[in-house]
């Protein structure tokens, strides 16, 4: 790091050149992205394109095999060591790997509540266990975020009560109790009823607004040009164009953004 | 609202079924003359039945097969999660070891266990700490102030009950979904942490009614410790005074008549155990006792997602 960006906070998220093999099946290719803090990056394209995995990379969900991630400037899952003038790679204990993820919250395709738990119970349950937060401030703040995604009313109902949209916001909440830097959101309304899309992207709008940096792999094409403040096209591993959303899916490039946009819209 | 118009409602006859009537008859003349012996064959002794069912001798049995039953159990299930967890890791020596110690106790009767337990105090005058094939001994201690008949009783069992619980265990864990581990380590929980919060409350629902079913099968198995010799259980005691009193028919009565009522209890104790770990899968109010059927559980453990549709399939490798 030289002078002049040494008093210039680091970017929110930081990739650079990471690959991942899932055995000898090459999902990601040498992904560069920089999202900085209070950005909303919306991650686009095709089916099997490594836009999940990159972005269950970032939270060590999945381990990478070449490159670095740093997330606020910290080194994501590794400990680099100068030994003799060499660079000697640590893996992270899982302690503290797991204060790592702690910063970041995920939302996830099939919402992942706790069934044995009520909504509250869901959103309180992180918190209580990870930080340590009395059960009286964990309940208080886990109301204010039911609050904040319309769900108070439903705090004392289990998640087979409630709809794949009820849900998803329940789980946004359970993630934001964790005050996270960082939101990962991994196609959270692809496995929801069209009728039921609105209402959690409404939330993640609202989410946006109020400053979140935030990375989201989706197909809602509508949402990526009304929040994005970058837009990515990935395709078969690697980030093919990015952009605003006028620039990558107005006006694309490159012939394979041109023919995806041209199939979805 | 308009009254709607009453659609003429079928009023059929049922198909006769004469053949179930003519078996049900059957099956009733049968238990009533079954009834019929055992209230008119002297042989049975009703008397000496009530003399002896609360004979002090007949109820410290019964204490001790509870404690046997309780305690063999305990230390089953405690061994059950520590086997199953290592089967489920990646450490090949404790996968190993777990499989290894599988196979031996579900390979070999229990029966021939207990007798082994019982000898085990001929087989190790005595029992020490040191480093294998080698003299370095750190303290050594005479075997039969650890095994007494109790110790090698409830270890028997213990050891043998471990090696069924383990595979429920086992079952149960992997019904959860991973999608369960995924979140909760997103969240930043440690793996101890999303085991006992998240993952073992789940598994539970699986876990219990064939741990419900062992317990009761534990329960008559304590009747096979005579083998060490333990010999202040149940059957035990009413075996010997049934032999004293040259009246074995009675005192098997009088057995059978307490294991029935303890397992009636554990049924019951076994359904409100399913009932609170079936929370949050069979869509009852927050809190509130279960208000719908079987089927409709079925369903919201389906629509939960959480677990596979038949969890069971996987119990035996």
């Amino acid at each position: 790091m030289n002078s002049m960006t040494e008093h210039v906070s680091p970017p929110m998220v930081d990739v650079r050149g990471v690959h991942k093999f899932f055995g000898d099946l090459h999902v990601l290719k040498g992904i560069d992205l920089v999202v900085q803090r209070g950005e909303v990056c919306v991650v686009l394209g095709p089916s099997g394109s490594g836009k999940s995995t990159l972005i269950r990379c970032i939270n060590e969900m999945e381990q990478i095999s070449a490159g670095r991630l740093y997330v606020d400037g910290e080194l994501m899952g590794l400990r680099e060591e100068e030994k003799g003038g060499r660079t000697v790679l640590h893996r992270l204990k899982d302690a503290e790997i797991s204060r790592q993820r702690s910063r970041i919250g995920m939302v996830f395709q099939r919402f992942n509540l706790f069934p044995h738990m009520t909504a509250l119970q869901n959103v309180m349950e992180a918190p209580r266990q990870v930080k340590g937060v009395s059960k009286r401030d964990a309940e208080q703040r886990a109301r204010d975020q039911l609050a904040r995604v319309g769900m108070s009313d439903r705090a004392g109902h289990y998640p087979a009560q409630l709809s794949g949209g009820q849900q998803q916001r329940v789980a946004i909440a359970r993630a934001l109790a964790m005050d996270p830097e960082l939101m990962l959101f991994d196609e959270p309304t692809s496995a929801l009823d069209p009728e039921l899309v609105g209402e959690v992207l409404g939330v993640m709008r609202q989410l946006a607004a109020s400053g979140m940096t935030m990375i989201v792999v989706t197909h809602e094409v509508g949402f990526a040009r009304e929040v994005a403040d970058q837009v990515v096209f990935m395709d078969d591993g690697v980030v093919v164009e990015r952009g605003t959303a006028h620039q990558v899916i107005s006006n694309p490039q490159q012939a394979r953004t041109r023919d995806f946009f041209g199939k979805v819209l | 609202m308009a009254a709607e118009p009453t659609p003429d409602l079928i009023k059929a006859k049922p198909v006769p079924r004469p053949g179930v009537w003519v078996g049900a008859v059957i099956v009733a003349v049968l238990g009533l003359g079954l009834v019929d012996s055992l209230i008119s064959n002297p042989e049975y002794r009703w008397q000496t039945v009530r003399e002896y069912l609360f004979d002090p001798r007949v109820l410290s049995g019964v204490g001790w097969t509870l404690l046997l039953t309780a305690g063999a159990m305990v230390i089953g299930i405690v061994l059950a999660l520590t086997i199953a967890i290592m089967r489920m890791g990646t450490n090949p020596i404790l996968r190993g070891v777990a499989w290894a110690y599988i196979w031996f106790f579900r390979g070999t009767p229990v029966y021939t266990q207990l007798v082994f337990w019982g000898l085990i105090t001929i087989l190790y005058r005595r029992i020490s700490v040191g480093i294998p094939f080698t003299d370095v001994t750190f303290f050594s201690i005479d075997s039969k102030l650890i095994f007494t008949a109790l110790v090698a009783a409830l270890l028997g069992l213990g050891l043998n009950e471990g090696a069924y619980l383990s595979e429920i265990v086992r079952a149960g864990l992997n019904s959860v979904d991973k999608g369960q581990w995924e979140a909760a380590t997103a969240l930043g929980m440690k793996r101890g942490t999303v085991l006992r919060r998240i993952i073992i409350p789940q598994a539970m629902r699986v876990i219990v009614p064939p741990t419900g079913n062992e317990t009761i099968s534990m329960l008559k198995t304590t009747s096979l410790v005579l083998a060490v010799p333990f010999m202040l259980e149940l059957t035990f005691v009413t075996n010997a005074i049934g032999n004293r009193t040259f009246l074995p028919v009675p005192l098997l009565i009088v057995a059978a008549i307490w294991y029935l009522l303890i397992t009636s209890i554990l049924m019951v104790g076994q359904r409100y155990l399913e009932a609170y770990y079936g929370r949050g899968f069979d869509g009852e109010q927050a809190g509130g006792r279960r208000v719908r059927g079987m089927s409709r559980r079925q369903q919201a453990i389906l629509a939960a997602g959480t677990v596979k549709s038949d969890p069971t399939l996987d119990v035996t490798p």
